[in-house]
């Protein structure tokens, strides 16, 4: 059904391709246990005693709580504690606050008012997931329904209801503005030079990210003080820093366990499930699980959110793209999660990969009454890459060029100035177009044939232009009066060329023995071994080895007459976490001869007949 | 009534990482008593394959085989820390702190060897089998396992290394969005061929070509998994997925996987890939993370083929049956384009 070639021939002055591992279809050091289904998730680690949290969820989409009386929810069978908004002691949190990024505007449990459909106001834990599920059930809450706002362009009207106190004007804060701005070039005189002006306007639709295993946590007392919490998250150290920050907790009283995930494609990120298990466990003294079911899942997990995108582009007769004008709205749903980070990584891979002369971009994060939204496979980008690329369909067919020509011709190459004013490299664009076209008999012309990334930049194409920059939308104006999202015409100019000195560059190795050089890593170009500069704190060792200390040079006779317990050491050997399951011999990188064959049948779980369902241990046996 | 072929294409290219940068990675590697070798991490495997790129990138650095290093992850008493699997941040920012780590561990290796033989540490090479030797004279040689058990035992030395990979975060300006974003960009081109019929307004994806430079592919079947995973994802949100299906009213937002239709297995798309490597200077070998970017092009490409069959812009995710049939509704009937 599928195939795959390896285009080695591409690039292949760039590379060394002479490795032992890198580069082979080694099979994955998990597999045994996957195949075999012995791997242990989560929710595959047993403890005596269980129990299990549920949460109360609130039906509007905007409400103030009145009250909230769990008294009949309390003598229910079953229930060991109601867990309320003051249970939290630090009730109010932003995630990427460990980045330093935005202000804390979410509640693990809503209390005064709820934002959102399925935001959670209380949650009971019980012997069993039934009886949670039955004493929510029965908790009463005295609702005021509030008016609510659910479209991304109503939300910034005047008179919009204010969807999160933190953000009172629901969009998230960028400097001065209400929104992130790039400006590059002018794309008004672009606009007014053109052949051709192409518009229109696209809608992404909120998706889940549907993993297999919903999101989860167990958490346990452990000896000592601790707690222990076994996780399905997809980032364990945001999760730990999430629950210590929440329960104000030190970060050392929590022992996080996690890293075998039934997938995530961004949605295990946003730590909710691991402080309520451990809070649970906290206030319980006693194992809980935290597990969303599939509805929850669903509509109360954050989705991949909906994005507007109104694309307008200044094209002239032959295809060249001169302008490219981009008005976007994340909805981020009642809180930030990690929305405003995603509108910062979309507006540097603006205007997708083409060389550009005029670009200006306004993207808003918008608050709205509706499930958090989160990262998601391609978060920030992979939605704005299809409004580009359905665009640029639209100008092939305006300009009545090829599509793939288009491209082409418009493709950025190594040396061109993007808009956020650094220099493009390392491009491949072009080729993947040539030969996906052959691959594809896609006749293209002789020109966008012989195309390549590495040529095509110039001098001006390397050049910042002067600039029209604006000071529309400062936070708090489009409270007071109606303001077109678009960029505003320029009232001042940025002079051609300014920009501040620096590059993204790691921060390099932290002592010179920590770096191989280039040529082991198998790149072959200058460029790339100028890259690898070592830290300014160690200027001179790039690349080469180096003796750690003095120290570490000793004479040699002592270790000339090996100490008989150097000659057997091999049962000191298994202090090693055993490295495979029994199964097939150690493999050496290829899929084994012949198949695994089991001695005897699997034993799946512990409900055999006879054995107690509280087992302590794992179900995977 | 009748069936449209349609040709559609889109490229796109992708970032690797947390874009501004600001997400350390850091990782430990150490040798057992007879020379196998631990990698201690908290990243991650959602299936992806972290453990098993991480190996190998450990393994060819150190020089060992690869069945002689076992990786060890996201326990937060052992582990060391590290942002998380997200942002196709894994191979490239753990696989970093990998290799300086197990670079570290392989000085200690080698110095080992050295006092061992008698030699210099810089004459000294792997074999990638277990072996260390004399550069230019195999016979003079040494195995991993008793130069781990020589440093442990004669010379009192840790065969370990410890490495961290950070691209410290960096401001974006708010009046002209200058910023210093990763320079590592990861690229692809795709043609879909599909089908659309002009009645029930049903789409069948027929085939997809594809084009994915991922600066080297670390592994050839993780990233083929990936990529092939990665269309049957892009295919499935252009066509199948919302949980809002009215948005942005809330009503009739599915609550299980009745309701929240996806692609079956009976539905997975013949995928011819090529694959092209140009590696990056800041990447693990040059690879670049695959993991995200493969599903990007799939959606646009298959609303460009749609308007190629019937004449349709299809601009609202998902391109449902209805949205298709209602536009060929206004546009008083299919309206095929040039074929292609």
């Amino acid at each position: 059904m599928s195939n795959v070639e390896f285009r080695k021939d591409i690039f292949a002055d760039e590379r060394d391709d002479d490795f032992n591992e890198i580069g082979k279809p080694r099979i994955r050091q998990d597999i045994l246990g996957h195949v075999t289904g012995r791997s242990r998730y989560y929710d595959d680690h047993l403890f005596d005693g269980l129990l299990h949290m549920r949460c109360v969820r609130s039906p509007h989409h905007h409400a103030r709580i009145r009250s909230v009386d769990a008294s009949a929810a309390e003598r229910m069978p079953g229930v060991r504690r109601i867990v309320r908004p003051s249970d939290v002691p630090n009730n109010l949190n932003t995630l990427l606050s460990l980045i330093g990024f935005g202000r804390d505007d979410e509640p693990l449990i809503a209390s005064g008012k709820v934002a959102y459909r399925g935001e959670p106001v209380l949650a009971i834990i019980a012997e069993t997931e039934a009886q949670a599920r039955a004493a929510c059930n029965a908790v009463r809450v005295d609702w005021e329904v509030l008016p609510h706002v659910l479209d991304v362009e109503e939300a910034i009207k005047p008179g919009a209801p204010t969807v999160n106190e933190t953000y009172p004007n629901n969009t998230f804060d960028y400097g001065r503005f209400d929104h992130q701005k790039l400006r590059f070039g002018d794309v008004r005189k672009a606009f007014r030079e053109a052949a051709h002006v192409v518009e229109a306007e696209y809608q992404m639709s909120p998706i889940e990210q549907a993993p297999v295993e919903t999101c989860g946590a167990i958490a346990a007392p452990e000896t000592n003080d601790r707690y222990l919490c076994h996780t399905g998250t997809q980032a364990l150290f945001f999760s730990l820093g999430t629950t210590a920050k929440l329960l104000d907790t030190p970060s050392s009283k929590l022992h996080f366990i996690g890293g075998t995930v039934g997938g995530g494609f961004g949605g295990k990120v946003d730590s909710l499930t691991e402080p309520m298990a451990v809070l649970g466990a906290m206030l319980t003294g006693r194992p809980v699980k935290f597990q969303w079911d599939r509805e929850e899942e669903m509509q109360v997990g954050a989705p991949r959110g909906g994005e507007r995108w109104r694309i307008r582009d200044a094209v002239t007769a032959d295809g060249h793209i001169i302008g490219r004008e981009f008005t976007g709205f994340f909805d981020s749903g009642a809180y930030t999660r990690l929305s405003s980070y995603a509108i910062q990584k979309g507006t540097g891979h603006l205007p997708g990969p083409y060389w550009i002369p005029n670009v200006a971009s306004n993207i808003y994060c918008v608050f709205t009454n509706r499930t958090p939204a989160t990262a998601m496979r391609g978060f920030g980008i992979t939605g704005v890459d299809f409004a580009i690329e359905c665009h640029m369909d639209r100008v092939a067919e305006t300009v009545g060029i090829d599509p793939i020509e288009l491209r082409i011709l418009n493709s950025y190459r190594d040396g061109d100035m993007k808009p956020h004013r650094r220099l493009a490299k390392n491009c491949a664009l072009v080729e993947c177009c040539q030969v996906v076209a052959e691959k594809a008999k896609w006749p293209i012309s002789q020109a966008a044939r012989s195309a390549s990334s590495l040529t095509g930049s110039s001098p001006e194409r390397a050049s910042i232009p002067d600039t029209a920059v604006d000071e529309e939308g400062k936070i708090g104006d489009r409270r007071n009066r109606e303001i077109d999202p678009a960029p505003a015409p320029g009232t001042k100019t940025v002079p051609a060329g300014t920009r501040q000195p620096g590059e993204m560059k790691d921060a390099g190795p932290q002592r010179p023995d920590m770096m191989p050089d280039a040529a082991a890593l198998g790149l072959k170009r200058d460029q790339a071994s100028a890259q690898r500069q070592v830290r300014a704190a160690a200027p001179s060792a790039h690349g080469a080895p180096q003796p750690v200390a003095p120290a570490q040079v000793r004479p040699a006779a002592p270790a000339a007459a090996p100490p008989a317990a150097a000659a057997q050491p091999q049962p000191s050997a298994p202090a090693a976490p055993p490295a495979r399951e029994p199964g097939p011999a150690p493999s050496t990188g290829q899929p084994a001869e012949v198949p695994y064959q089991p001695d005897k049948p699997f034993q799946r779980g512990v409900r055999r007949p006879g054995v107690s369902p509280f087992l302590s241990g794992s179900r995977r046996r | 009534m009748a069936l449209h072929k349609g040709r559609g294409f889109a490229c796109i290219n992708y970032p690797i990482g947390m874009n501004l940068g600001g997400d350390p990675s850091q990782a430990l590697v150490h040798s057992t008593p007879d020379g196998k070798f631990m990698v201690t991490l908290s990243a991650i495997d959602l299936g992806q394959g972290m453990k098993s790129v991480t190996r190998q990138i450990a393994a060819e650095t150190l020089g060992v085989p690869i069945e002689d290093v076992y990786v060890d992850t996201a326990d937060s008493d052992t582990g060391p820390h590290d942002m998380g699997s997200f942002a196709s941040r894994g191979t490239h920012r753990v696989g970093n702190a990998v290799i300086r780590a197990a670079t570290e561990a392989r000085q200690q290796m080698m110095e080992a060897a050295a006092e061992e033989l008698e030699v210099n540490a810089s004459d000294l090479d792997t074999d990638g089998k277990g072996n260390i030797h004399v550069k230019g004279a195999p016979g003079r040689s040494i195995t991993v396992s008793e130069t781990a058990i020589a440093a442990q035992f004669n010379q009192g030395r840790t065969l370990a290394g410890r490495g961290i990979f950070l691209i410290p975060k960096s401001d974006v300006n708010d009046e002209t969005g200058e910023m210093s974003t990763v320079t590592c960009f990861a690229h692809a081109a795709l043609v879909i061929d599909l089908t659309v019929d002009d009645e029930t307004g049903e789409v069948k994806v027929d085939e997809i070509n594809s084009a994915y430079e991922v600066g080297r592919a670390l592994n050839a079947r993780l990233v083929e998994q990936q990529l092939i995973g990665g269309a049957w994802m892009g295919v499935s949100h252009a066509l199948y997925e919302t949980t809002e299906p009215y948005y942005p009213e809330r009503d009739h937002g599915p609550v299980d996987f009745l309701g929240y239709q996806m692609p079956g297995p009976g539905e997975i798309v013949p995928h011819n890939i090529a694959i092209l490597e140009r590696p990056a200077a800041d990447a693990p070998f040059g690879g670049k993370g695959p993991g995200e970017m493969c599903a990007n092009p799939v959606l646009p490409a298959v609303a460009n083929a749609i308007y190629n069959a019937v004449g349709v812009r299809c601009d609202r995710l998902p391109i449902t049956p209805e949205k298709i049939l209602r536009g060929i509704q206004a546009n008083g009937g299919a309206r095929p384009q040039a074929r292609r």
